[in-house]
């Protein structure tokens, strides 16, 4: 017996130290798969930040502009040459330039949209024609470029996008404090342009809003009507057995298939206009509402059959039972599926692209017919451009998409945490 | 749960306002196709609401078969009024146009794409010539024992098809077949590359499908590496692996001339004059197509193709040239300028 005994705690002794090590060896494996990932998180946050956080600053020069009244005449502002006023005040800094094609280098170190913003001021303030006015204005992306280092004025002349004397311009503008870095308020004003300068995500975001806002007001709803009557009504049979296995299947399908589906009924059949946030927002319901139909049917069945007993046993009504305690108490369990659909439908591109939401806008929405694109689309859009200066405007909408879904997840979290009750 | 119904209620009915406001019809113009050509007709879409009262078109990036097909799709005002192609309208398009109704179609050659083969500058720059990209890159070559027969491509390195060149192993990133770059860059480099070949070159009088087999058909072990529609991507991807190669536009190699250099092709480098004056053989037109029948019912689109065909945006020293876009030459902007002016609809031959 006691032979038997020892023999067993013998046999426990020696593969012990194998077994610890086999438990650390798992553990180790657990916890490297953990630090992988967050390894590529840190790298591909960082790379996105190290990249973009340059796009939040723009450099600006500081012209002097002679507003004579001969070019500008008060019933010409909508179509006098401002563009003209703003060359003649990059030339006045450098009295030494001559040559036609020289000029045009020069005035091309300042953007295109300086003449508009100028014809804004003017218009605004007629009063202002016959004074001289110190105006910053946008520099070109490739002077914006070279301000910020990321054209290195080592290599050879023949490899810049940036010649030696633009780079000499650049230096004695600096040298006289012409030149400024400050913050990027046309990247959050504006919608997008084909000069990285004057591109901004105001268009996409306001598109994004419209879309989600369709997306909320069509999918909540009904998700959560689906929810307790699926859970609460419905009774058990093989069609509702069917409908069930459905909605799961739903969930699964790939988002294109939705955009197919936007294409061929919202477009084709119901004739919607093509490109506007309200068949977005269309596509995207059908896309959120499985997730948000299981969310709900969730957080319905964890109501505890206690309380559904007791407001019946007091004589309350099915309905009463329903939407005087029930759903109260499911409330915020679906608004976390809620959010959480949300958040999958404000990063979503694929559908977007079938029913002509992946296009170049500049015209900020106003509406829902408006044609409009989204955040992420047009973070597709300015990466696939090949001026460098939409290198680190991409970075910085990337950044910009991901605070917005932060921000939505973390409100889930404290919507659970407030509201929730547990049992 | 009544506030449920409601908000059921209203959103029905916000669905059922914008859908009547829908049929009245559109004020902005829609444009759809290549996304080559995307990059000009946007700074020209961009300039024109600017400058003028008309709305700024929309535009969508889908590629030009895309958009051929939206473009045809009808004539009402829910089709694209205008669609950028990075190559001819095809007959077969045409035709689906005609029968669907979009009868005068205005054809404009706004300028001209290089397509470059280029590698990062830490690298020599490669000197070759279309027949060794043609070798270096076919699924079948004429075997290289010279004997008159097509064989599985035998070549690993640069130097195998070409002793000029290094003995680095053949790897090229480009687009992927649905590209219009691609179909360029097949057309223009794989035909001729092949077509040195005297009994290749015969086979296309005999046996049409032969020979695009034969010349059109892009290797599949390795040597040619699909890298999606993104150039930005394989401008990347040369700059990590300075022994491969990458197929793109030229307003790519243009933007990053201080990371890659093109590739030097039949003795003729890929720059903005060799492209211009067409001593740069790889280089394909551009073309935009109006729809004559919204002419007059969509505000703006006349105005919209005078700014386009205006010297300011695709002369030589205009904005469209600023974003890489190679100009026609002069008598031919002249003669197209002229059509876009009369919408004189296009007959394809």
């Amino acid at each position: 017996m006691s032979a038997t005994q020892q023999s067993t705690m013998d046999r426990v002794h020696k593969g012990l130290a194998a077994r610890y090590r086999k438990e650390k060896r798992f553990r180790l494996f657990g916890l490297s798969a953990i630090i992988m990932s967050l390894a590529f998180l840190v790298l591909l946050l960082g790379s996105i930040g190290a990249k973009g956080y340059t796009a939040f600053l723009q450099t600006e020069i500081l012209l002097d502009i002679h507003l004579d009244a001969e070019t500008l005449d008060v019933e010409n502002l909508a179509t006098a040459n401002y563009g003209s006023l703003v060359k003649r005040a990059m030339l006045d800094n450098f009295p030494q330039v001559k040559g036609r094609r020289d000029k045009r280098e020069l005035s091309k170190l300042v953007s295109t949209g300086a003449s508009f913003q100028l014809q804004k001021l003017v218009m605004s303030q007629p009063e202002l024609i016959g004074t001289v006015l110190s105006l910053w204005v946008p520099a070109d992306d490739e002077v914006d470029m070279f301000v910020k280092g990321h054209i290195s004025r080592e290599l050879p002349e023949s490899s810049r996008r940036i010649n030696d004397k633009e780079i000499e311009w650049i230096d004695q503008l600096q040298a006289a404090g012409r030149i400024k870095k400050s913050f990027n308020a046309t990247f959050f004003e504006a919608g997008d342009s084909r000069e990285p300068e004057l591109a901004g995500i105001r268009g996409a975001t306001m598109g994004s809003f419209y879309t989600l806002l369709v997306t909320l007001l069509l999918s909540f709803p009904i998700g959560v009507a689906a929810a307790v009557y699926l859970e609460e009504f419905a009774p058990q049979n093989r069609l509702t057995d069917l409908i069930e296995v459905n909605i799961n299947n739903l969930a699964a399908i790939p988002s294109i298939v939705f955009g197919l589906l936007g294409l061929a009924v919202f477009l084709n059949f119901m004739s919607l206009a093509r490109s506007s946030s309200l068949v977005g927002g269309l596509v995207l319901t059908l896309m959120t509402l499985p997730t948000i139909i299981i969310a709900a049917r969730a957080s319905l069945k964890s109501v505890p059959p206690s309380i559904r007993e007791a407001a019946l046993g007091v004589g309350a009504s099915k309905m009463q039972t329903i939407s005087h305690h029930i759903l109260p108490l499911a409330l915020p369990g679906m608004l976390t599926g809620a959010i959480i659909g949300m958040a999958r439908a404000l990063g979503e591109t694929a559908p977007l692209l079938m029913i002509g939401m992946v296009a170049f806008i500049v015209d900020v929405p106003s509406g829902f017919s408006d044609p409009a694109t989204v955040l992420p689309v047009q973070i597709y859009l300015w990466a696939d451009s090949p001026e460098r200066a939409f290198v680190e405007r991409t970075s910085a909408a990337i950044m910009v998409l991901l605070f917005l879904l932060l921000t939505m997840n973390a409100t889930a979290v404290i919507l659970r945490n407030k509201f929730e009750r547990r049992w | 749960m009544r506030k449920f119904g409601l908000t059921l209620a209203a959103a029905s009915m916000l669905v059922a306002a914008t859908t009547t406001a829908q049929a009245a019809g559109r004020d902005y113009i829609s444009m759809v196709g290549s996304s080559t050509v995307y990059p000009f007709s946007t700074s020209v879409a961009e300039q024109f609401g600017k400058t003028t009262k008309f709305k700024t078109p929309k535009i969508e990036s889908t590629g030009t078969g895309g958009g051929m097909k939206l473009f045809c799709a009808g004539a009402g005002t829910d089709t694209p009024d205008l669609t950028n192609a990075s190559r001819r309208m095809k007959k077969s398009e045409m035709a689906t146009c005609q029968k669907n109704g979009v009868k005068e179609v205005t054809e404009i050659k706004v300028g001209y794409d290089g397509i470059v083969v280029a590698n990062s500058k830490k690298a020599p720059q490669f000197k070759v010539s279309r027949k060794d990209l043609y070798l270096a890159l076919a699924k079948v070559v004429p075997s290289p024992d010279g004997a008159e027969k097509l064989v599985e491509n035998p070549y690993k390195t640069w130097k195998d098809v070409n002793k000029s060149l290094p003995a680095d192993k053949i790897e090229v990133l480009g687009p992927p077949p649905t590209s219009g770059t691609r179909d360029a860059f097949v057309e223009l480099v794989m035909d001729e590359g092949c077509s040195e070949y005297g009994f290749v070159k015969a086979m296309k009088k005999v046996d049409k499908k032969k020979f695009k087999a034969a010349c059109r058909t892009v290797r599949e072990d390795g040597g040619y590496i699909e890298a999606g529609e993104n150039d930005n991507l394989i401008v990347q991807k040369l700059e990590a692996n300075p022994r491969s190669l990458g197929i793109f536009g030229f307003s790519f190699l243009d933007q990053n001339a201080d990371k890659i250099h093109g590739s030097i092709i039949d003795g003729s480098e890929p720059t903005f004059e060799n492209i211009a004056d067409g001593s740069y053989v790889v280089s394909r037109p551009l073309f935009i197509y109006v729809k004559n029948a919204h002419v007059g019912v969509i505000p703006g689109i006349k105005e919209f193709l005078a700014e386009y065909t205006s010297d300011r945006a695709w002369g030589e020293e205009g904005y469209l040239a600023e974003k890489g876009l190679i100009p026609a030459p002069k008598a031919e902007q002249k003669k197209y300028a002229d059509i876009a002016k009369n919408l004189t609809p296009v007959v394809l031959d």
